[in-house]
């Protein structure tokens, strides 16, 4: 097992760089990951050796490439303990996972005077698809509201998951405040009520062990490119006999089975939901990245990022100049941190930091009704991931000092 | 310290302009008002508008929230657009959209800008050129008498 980190760094040569003449310490980890020597390898393989469409041919290639796309599920069904590979379908992402749901699923099952359930948290892309959906259904979109430290507050979720209830969606970790949720609980309180489940991984498989059957959950969706896979590659994880019962998302080549003039009949799944020419290498980039994380062990991930937010959650809530949204106790917490320096905007604040080689996100992270519930305009974001180090930890806190500095020295010399 | 580059942006105008921004006010009964967003951001920019008979800025005011580039650059534009013509200050708009995309424009026209002009250095801070335009847009926008709600969707 491979688990020293400053023979980690290595398999990353773009953070070996100089930004703004400092030492690049890459902290935007949540918008997306760097990818590994390793997964870039996978693809150039891929395409010099491998390349040909899937399940279209006879020839040797044909064969080859079929097997990497198929053997790239096999390695998501084991990594998240699907059932089968029929339960694991491509997508281009954690979004386009959820909005198959609720094209699919959603347009199928949801009623006029029925219910949804999402939760204020939610990431855009876990919001928008339900709102949609609610208004041309003429159901309704219910919020999980926080708890004062920035938890779900789950006596809410008990009051608003109701028997009108048919889908509940929530996040398995913040993309703001590196909350992670109770997935478990929520789920059995959407089953209870005749609910089916639905879990947006996007910042929890990269970061923790996920086992869907065991959280049992009914569909569950992420990104290839936030585990360090290529862009446009991700995964909706569904129960095969919610799967099987749904309409396709997409027509086209791949997702049929027999076509006549005025009739169709659909491939069985995964393939019923995966129509036109895949992201083949991308799949290929996310069995690659999937083999670097087993490698590491997911456990070791998250204990090493865990380790990371032991040591800066707890300086960040110290200062009395730096305001912290979300849970303060750092086991409670992932790797992704919102805060802002009092006074100062948080695009002020990421300036100043990439002056100083530090890259953090500033804005409203696509959550802007959490921001509103906040009583936020925007926040400064730093996530951590496996690369990073606690000199990284070190100079994202030596660079806010110096921020703080700057803005205050400038600011009286100009009264 | 290489936040000594940073002296080139937060010069001692803007950062007094931040600080104790100019016609930072609702105007009551304006003849013109528009509210723009930077969706990236969350930033809002309000201005309120009193143009006269000869289409003269006569009155300016804004409310919002946002950076400090956004803030000073509210602040500046009002100071420099107040007393002129709907014509000259569209013109000015411009030349300020020039100036911080790095377009060719003319020193004489720059110097209309008044303090304005300082946030030339932006050209070198490319993620915060729209903090520096998001008050000029809302200012075209209100002088050309879109009066709805818009959202700043391009660079």
């Amino acid at each position: 097992m491979k688990t020293d980190i400053s023979d980690l760094r290595g398999d990353f040569p773009i953070l070996d760089q100089l930004v703004n003449d400092e030492p690049l310490t890459y902290l935007d980890n949540a918008a997306t990951a760097q990818k590994p020597n390793q997964v870039v390898a996978a693809l150039t393989h891929f395409y010099q050796t491998d390349n040909a469409n899937v399940h279209r041919g006879v020839h040797t290639l044909a064969e080859r490439a079929t097997v990497a796309y198929e053997d790239a599920r096999h390695k998501v069904t084991h990594f998240i303990n699907a059932a089968e590979p029929a339960e694991v379908i491509f997508t281009k992402g954690a979004t386009d996972s959820l909005n198959l749901i609720a094209s699919t699923y959603g347009e199928a099952n949801i009623e006029a005077g029925d219910e949804i359930v999402i939760s204020i948290m939610e990431h855009h892309s876990n919001l928008i698809p339900w709102q949609q959906l609610v208004l041309r259904k003429h159901a309704t979109l219910k919020y999980i509201e926080l708890t004062p430290t920035g938890e779900l507050d789950m006596a809410d979720a008990d009051t608003k998951i109701t028997d009108k209830t048919k889908i509940v969606a929530v996040a398995h970790a913040s993309n703001v405040m590196g909350t992670v949720n109770p997935i478990v609980a929520l789920t059995k309180m959407a089953h209870q009520h005749g609910a089916i489940m639905v879990c947006d991984g996007a910042q929890a498989v990269p970061h923790m062990p996920v086992d869907v059957q065991a959280l049992d959950v009914d569909f569950y969706a992420f990104s290839g490119h936030k585990m360090m896979a290529p862009t446009g590659i991700g995964v909706l994880y569904g129960k095969r006999d919610l799967l099987a019962a749904m309409p396709p998302y997409q027509f086209g080549g791949e997702m049929i089975n027999f076509v006549h003039r005025y009739e169709s009949t659909w491939n069985e799944l995964p393939w019923k939901f995966e129509a036109g020419t895949q992201n083949i290498a991308g799949a290929v980039g996310l069995g690659a990245a999937i083999d670097y994380l087993e490698n590491l062990g997911m456990s070791n991930v998250q204990a090493h990022e865990q380790q990371l937010v032991n040591s800066l959650l707890p300086q960040l809530t110290a200062d009395h100049q730096i305001e912290v949204y979300g849970p303060n106790d750092p086991v409670r917490h992932t790797g992704v941190i919102a805060f802002n320096i009092k006074g100062l905007h948080p695009h002020d604040v990421a300036t100043a930091l990439d002056m100083e080689g530090v890259a953090v996100r500033a804005g409203h992270h696509c959550a802007q009704p959490l921001m509103e519930t906040l009583g936020l305009v925007a926040t400064a974001r730093a996530s951590l991931y496996i690369y990073n180090t606690q000199d990284d930890v070190d100079r994202l806190i030596h660079a806010l000092n110096e921020t703080k500095e700057f803005f205050s020295h400038e600011l009286i010399k100009a009264e | 310290m290489s936040l000594s580059k940073l002296n080139s942006l937060y010069r001692e105008v803007i950062l007094d302009h931040a600080d104790h921004p100019h016609h930072k006010h609702a105007l009551t009964d304006a003849t013109t008002t528009m509210t723009v967003k930077n969706p990236t951001c969350g930033d809002v920019i309000n201005l309120d508008i009193d143009l006269n008979e000869d289409d003269v800025i006569t009155n300016i005011g804004f409310t919002g929230e946002g950076c400090t580039i956004s803030q000073s650059s509210a602040s500046m534009m009002s100071d420099a657009v107040l007393g002129k013509t709907k014509d000259d200050a569209l013109k000015m708009a411009k030349t300020f959209s020039d100036m911080v995309m790095g377009k060719q424009h003319y020193q004489a026209d720059l110097d209309e800008l008044d303090d304005a002009a300082i946030l030339s250095s932006i050209v070198s801070f490319p993620a915060r050129i729209k903090c520096a335009t998001l008050s000029w847009w809302a200012l075209q926008r209100a002088l050309l008498s879109n009066q709805q709600e818009e959202s700043d969707g391009e660079a």
